[in-house]
């Protein structure tokens, strides 16, 4: 019996969602619990961290403006389409009111934030998803919002960048939200032929219609540690398959090892390494190229 | 009648009981032509009740129905001369999906489609119409070399999905099917997509990005199984009938939230009754959409694209400023 108790306490546990108990351990505020390694943090310290588990490297998720305030320069962001919202386009009961809810949660009107501003003095236009906003799902709005982002770096002639966090399409939008995925390919192929320079970063979760859409669009297709980034759900493919699936299956990691991403990169590390490849896009040096 | 459908099992049964009659007739002394007469009047009633108001789970039905015409059937009644083109050049051969080079009334046109089998057997060795990456990056290949020689690409549009499994992941589903939502869009050739059967979600539109959706009027489009979104709205699958009636996932559905082009109409009780007479009315649809698209330039063409599917989608915009900031 003693036995036990050793063996389990030595069982990996798996990083989930904290269970609603869970995050009552902690006085809400002052004093963050990592889901992962279980250990308690000041939040304040948690967030200048950029939110990164000190002891574990835990990546916790962020919101789009902590997102916007960590990665571009300070007061360098401009939002576009700020006010656009959805549609109930099937008359979906209820689906108002969760978009409502949502709103009011998290002060802002979709799931997807869209603007530019600047990188170490770089200009970009970037579109960064909110899981917080009904699991960053993909409707109509999110579609058009991030279509319209590349528009603009079209227009402009700057980089495009996206932070992709999303379960997939929105359900209550039914084919339309699957018919942004195509909206949003055909956008970047137009932006790319032009010359653009597309960048994704995935995060923490990239799966279904957006990871099987611009997510994996980048000419570099970048991703933060351990997000969960996949076309089908764990759970659909371990039915299906009848098989248990390996315990790294679906994350950044085992994406770079079976070649779908170009690196995994710490997010305390993210913005510096984003810039040196803006720069690389740059022309420079002591060389000149022939003009013909 | 093998292979009846539930919503129509009151026109089987009629029909049943007319032959028997009919059968009596001959070798009984009595005089029936009229009571007949009656009955068929009515079963031609019947039958225009039953098809005309067809409701979304009877079309799902359909939709599924194992005798349902496939790509090949079609391909075999549509296109002369069509030679099947084999692998994506880099890992295999996927049968779920075929493709090749054809003539549609003497014109060159590269077809493409998703493929299920008929029987238990030939579902095997098609994974059930269910495509992993190799055989969305093989139509991706057939589509460029289309693009090349400046054929049309006609695709037809047949899965429950792409197929979840694990192989499937380690390969790259999402960028394979991303590849060809990116690709398609830059093809100077006309595109056109019809969807015959069942279109599922991303493993559907990977063959999708078409200059004209078309879909058979018993056919489904959307962004998840009626089973699926049941399971994740009321966590039931079993009420599957009531989500693909919310889900609005038929051609009539699709037609008015302005994704699809024309609805091409089928033979009385679904396709599989008759695959001549519902080739040949793919066929006038198709010449038609040809004819609409060829005269197009190759930039018009990309651009014709490009706005079809910028315009899908609703929204609106707030007056007061609620965002971030």
């Amino acid at each position: 019996m003693l036995k036990d108790i050793f063996t389990k306490t030595k069982k990996k546990k798996y990083a989930t969602i904290p269970s609603e108990t869970a995050k009552q351990d902690v006085p809400e505020g002052i004093m963050t619990k990592c889901p992962n390694c279980k250990k308690i943090m000041y939040t304040k310290e948690l967030v200048k961290n950029l939110k990164v588990c000190f002891h574990c490297q835990y990546h916790h998720t962020m919101n789009s403006k902590e997102r916007l305030a960590s990665f571009l320069d300070a007061d360098s962001f401009e939002e576009i389409n700020a006010n656009m919202i959805s549609e109930n386009p099937l008359n979906f009961p209820d689906y108002i009111e969760k978009l409502e809810k949502d709103r009011e949660k998290t002060k802002i009107n979709e799931a997807v934030v869209t603007g530019t501003g600047t990188v170490n003095g770089q200009k970009i236009a970037v579109a960064v998803m909110d899981s917080t906003f009904r699991m960053g799902s993909m409707g109509s709005v999110v579609g058009e919002k991030i279509t319209r982002a590349i528009e603009k770096a079209d227009e402009l002639g700057i980089p495009f960048i996206i932070f992709t966090a999303s379960g997939g399409a929105r359900m209550q939008e039914g084919v339309l939200s699957l018919m942004q995925m195509a909206k949003t390919s055909v956008a970047l192929k137009r932006f790319s032929d032009n010359g653009g320079l597309i960048i994704s970063i995935m995060t923490h979760p990239t799966t279904g219609g957006v990871s099987a859409s611009f997510a994996s669009l980048g000419d570099y297709n970048l991703a933060e540690p351990g997000a969960l980034i996949g076309f089908a759900g764990r759970r659909i493919i371990e039915q299906t398959i009848r098989e248990e699936l390996p315990e790294d299956f679906q994350t950044a990691e085992f994406l770079l090892k079976h070649g779908q991403l170009d690196a995994v990169i710490p997010r305390t590390e993210l913005k510096e390494k984003i810039s040196a490849i803006l720069s690389i896009h740059q022309p420079g040096g002591d060389f000149q190229w022939q003009e013909n | 009648m093998a292979g009846e459908l539930e919503f129509e099992r009151p026109v089987v049964e009629l029909k049943k009981k007319i032959a028997e009659l009919k059968e009596f007739t001959k070798t009984a002394d009595v005089d029936l032509s009229s009571e007949i007469e009656k009955l068929e009047a009515r079963l031609g009633k019947l039958e225009t009740d039953i098809y005309e108001n067809m409701k979304p789970w009877d079309r799902v039905q359909i939709a599924r129905h194992p005798a349902r015409p496939t790509t090949l059937d079609y391909i075999s009644n549509l296109f002369e001369d069509f030679f099947e083109c084999h692998g994506d050049r880099a890992f295999g051969d996927d049968e779920a999906i075929v493709g090749g080079i054809a003539k549609f009334r003497g014109l060159p046109v590269t077809v493409i489609g998703h493929q299920r089998g008929k029987d238990t057997k030939e579902n095997i060795r098609r994974n059930f119409g269910m495509p992993h990456p190799e055989g969305y990056r093989k139509a991706l290949r057939l589509m460029k070399q289309a693009d090349k020689f400046r054929r049309p690409i006609i695709c037809f549009i047949d899965t429950k999905g792409a197929y979840p499994g694990k192989a499937a992941e380690e390969r790259g589903q999402s960028e394979a099917i991303a590849k060809n939502l990116f690709e398609m869009a830059s093809l100077r050739v006309p595109v056109i997509c019809i969807v015959i059967g069942e279109g599922g979600s991303g493993g559907a539109l990977a063959l999708g990005v078409g200059n004209h959706i078309h879909m058979l009027e018993n056919s489904t489009y959307s962004v998840i199984s009626p089973e699926g979104a049941a399971a994740i709205l009321w966590k039931d699958a079993t009420q599957a009938k009531k989500a693909a009636e919310s889900m609005r996932i038929t051609a009539p559905d699709l037609k008015e939230l302005g994704v699809v082009d024309e609805i091409i109409e089928e033979v009385k009780g679904g396709a599989h009754k008759d695959v001549k007479v519902q080739a040949a009315e793919i066929g006038e649809v198709l010449s038609q959409s040809l004819k609409n698209l060829m005269v197009l330039s190759e930039e018009q063409l990309i651009d014709h694209r490009y706005n079809k599917f910028k315009s899908i989608g609703e929204y609106s915009f707030l007056k007061e400023f609620i965002g971030v900031k």
